[in-house]
């Protein structure tokens, strides 16, 4: 009986996410975002889009969801990465046979798998709760399928690269500032035309853009640039992110697995310890 | 030689202008447990650190289970345990999910000779957490999570065990279950292991042979017998006569004092032959080469 270490990966995945649902002050970290968002969009119900009858919350909705893949499918890779190089998950990883590549499978499972959960919730509540709400599931599935793509990799580059998890905050606050400048939260015909052109090359926007097209009536693509959801552009965008980040992140994470070793996690638990203190 | 585990020749690690290894030669033989033995700083954690394929050498040749660490694949991973100071690892795991889980990565490694995994719950019960096999990893104690690391170091049943500088931080009384683990190992499986300590008790009670280095270099090489022998064959006799007090370093004790006698007589006093510690002698030994 031979088990091959995408399957050892796929149940670490498993086991990782159930760990995680069944523990809640895992559970509440990970569903804050998603909550918090709900909570926001379910304060925009009565509001409308100005000049139109159409909800603004509904309106939001999926650029909300962008955004989740961001943040979750994105930044949760790279902290969770930051934190296990720490604690030596990494290095176990190294000394398994076969571990490096079950350990990423499992990552990014367990970082894919509640950021659809939150979308596919997202999506009911949104069908029960927001009306206007229409979904194209052609259209929902390749960008779902392309968002992870585009997001989890970036954010395992992102991941090696960071020195330890104090250094997360660090990319929040550009993700953060590229979500607001990603018509998310205020359209992006707003804003001035030097932060639309910023906010165009990066992935939130178009993740934002991809679902707004997926999940809204085909005549709302008029509030958007140029009056339509240009989807080959958003297949494009991400594409290129995808490729860029699925090139890169084999061997910057195999970069930085190679610096591991005993000594180098040791003296980064004395440093720790010496912060905490 | 194929009883050969690991070989290392002229190994020289450089960091900077910074000699830490400046070309040492050792071998271990299978069902051998060995002790790098040596202060901080003196390039053990290095050695072992090469050896486990952890880390690139700046000179020499490393041979281990026949292949050379730096280049070898998941099957030669699959042959070697590591067990290191400073696991944290797998904190939300429970204990038996998690040697149930990384004991499947070596299944397709077994052989006709070697059954891989070692079973869970045999692994659990040789390392004395049977109790303990729902147990959030998180939650052991500084002992119990050590005595993990071994059943994990060990899941696989490697023909080469690491165990870097085992007993850090611990306790006398965890320090004496862990080396009791040991020898429980090491009677079993006839395994090879090669160890790190910076405590000479430590090297003596658990290993076949020492290696002691100091300043980069391999100092002394033996069995601890040997070595206590080797290190500590100059005793000190000391002696009053006419209230005056002498001391006489000497390797040869019973000679020395018979001359003594016949020279002084009844007058030699307050007569003492002392041979120093291994201990002693270890620190006078690592003190020299450390200037």
């Amino acid at each position: 009986m031979t088990v091959t270490p995408v399957r050892l990966g796929l149940a670490r995945g498993g086991i990782e996410l159930r760990q995680t649902l069944t523990y809640w002050p895992d559970l509440v970290q990970v569903m804050f975002i998603p909550a918090a968002g709900i909570l926001t969009l379910f304060l925009m119900r009565g509001h409308h889009v100005p000049g139109t009858t159409f909800s603004l919350g509904s309106l939001t909705l999926p650029g909300f969801i962008g955004m989740s893949f961001a943040m979750g499918g994105m930044l949760g890779v790279t902290g969770l990465l930051a934190m296990d190089r720490e604690d030596g998950t990494l290095l176990r990883a190294k000394a398994t046979p076969g571990g490096m590549t079950a350990y990423m499978t499992g990552k990014i499972i367990y970082s894919a798998a509640p950021t659809v959960l939150g979308l596919v919730l997202t999506i009911i509540l949104g069908l029960a709760a927001f009306p206007g709400v229409t979904v194209h599931w052609l259209t929902l599935i390749w960008v779902t399928a392309i968002g992870l793509l585009a997001t989890v990799p970036l954010g395992i580059v992102l991941g090696s690269v960071l020195p330890n998890p104090r250094y997360i905050p660090l990319v929040l606050l550009p993700v953060g500032g590229l979500t607001a400048i990603s018509g998310i939260f205020y359209p992006i015909t707003h804003l001035a035309g030097w932060l639309q052109a910023i906010g165009q090359v990066f992935p939130v926007y178009w993740l934002g853009l991809g679902f707004r097209a997926a999940l809204l009536p085909g005549s709302l693509s008029s509030v958007e640039l140029n009056g339509s959801w240009r989807l080959p552009y958003v297949l494009l965008v991400l594409v290129l992110w995808s490729a860029a980040g699925l090139a890169a992140a084999p061997s910057v994470l195999r970069r930085m697995a190679r610096r591991e070793s005993g000594s180098r996690v040791a003296a980064r638990r004395e440093r720790a310890m010496l912060r905490a203190t | 030689m194929s009883d050969l585990v690991a070989e290392v020749r002229e190994l020289r690690m450089r960091y900077g202008t910074n000699e830490v290894l400046a070309g040492i030669d050792f071998a271990v033989r299978t069902g051998e447990v060995v002790a790098l033995l040596g202060p901080n700083g003196a390039g053990k954690t290095t050695t072992i650190e090469i050896l486990e394929g952890f880390r690139m050498r700046s000179a020499g040749a490393v041979t281990v289970l026949g292949e050379d660490p730096a280049r070898a694949g998941e099957a030669w991973r699959a042959r070697v345990g590591i067990v290191l100071q400073a696991w944290r690892d797998h904190a939300k795991w429970r204990v038996r999910e998690l040697l149930d889980h990384l004991g499947g990565y070596y299944a397709r490694y077994a052989t006709a000779e070697i059954a891989r995994p070692w079973g869970a719950s045999e692994l659990l019960d040789l390392v004395g957490l049977t109790a303990q096999a729902k147990t959030r990893i998180g939650n052991l104690s500084g002992g119990q999570r050590r005595r993990l690391d071994v059943a994990i170091g060990i899941v696989g049943r490697p023909e080469l065990l690491f165990l870097d500088e085992p007993t850090a931080g611990f306790d006398p009384a965890a320090r004496r279950e862990f080396h009791e683990l040991v020898h429980r190992l090491t009677d079993l499986e006839q395994a090879t292991v090669l160890l790190t300590t910076h405590d000479l008790a430590e090297a003596e009670k658990l290993a076949d042979r020492v290696l002691i280095l100091a300043g980069g270099a391999i100092i002394a090489d033996g069995s601890p017998d040997e070595l206590a022998l080797r290190l500590s064959a100059r005793a000190e006799v000391r002696w009053t006569v006419d209230g005056q007090r002498y001391v006489h370093p000497t390797e040869q004790a019973t000679k020395f004092t018979r001359e003594l006698f016949a020279q002084y007589g009844e007058a030699v006093e307050d007569l003492e032959v002392r041979r120093p510690s291994l201990e002693d002698t270890y620190m006078a030994l690592v003190q020299e080469y450390e200037q």
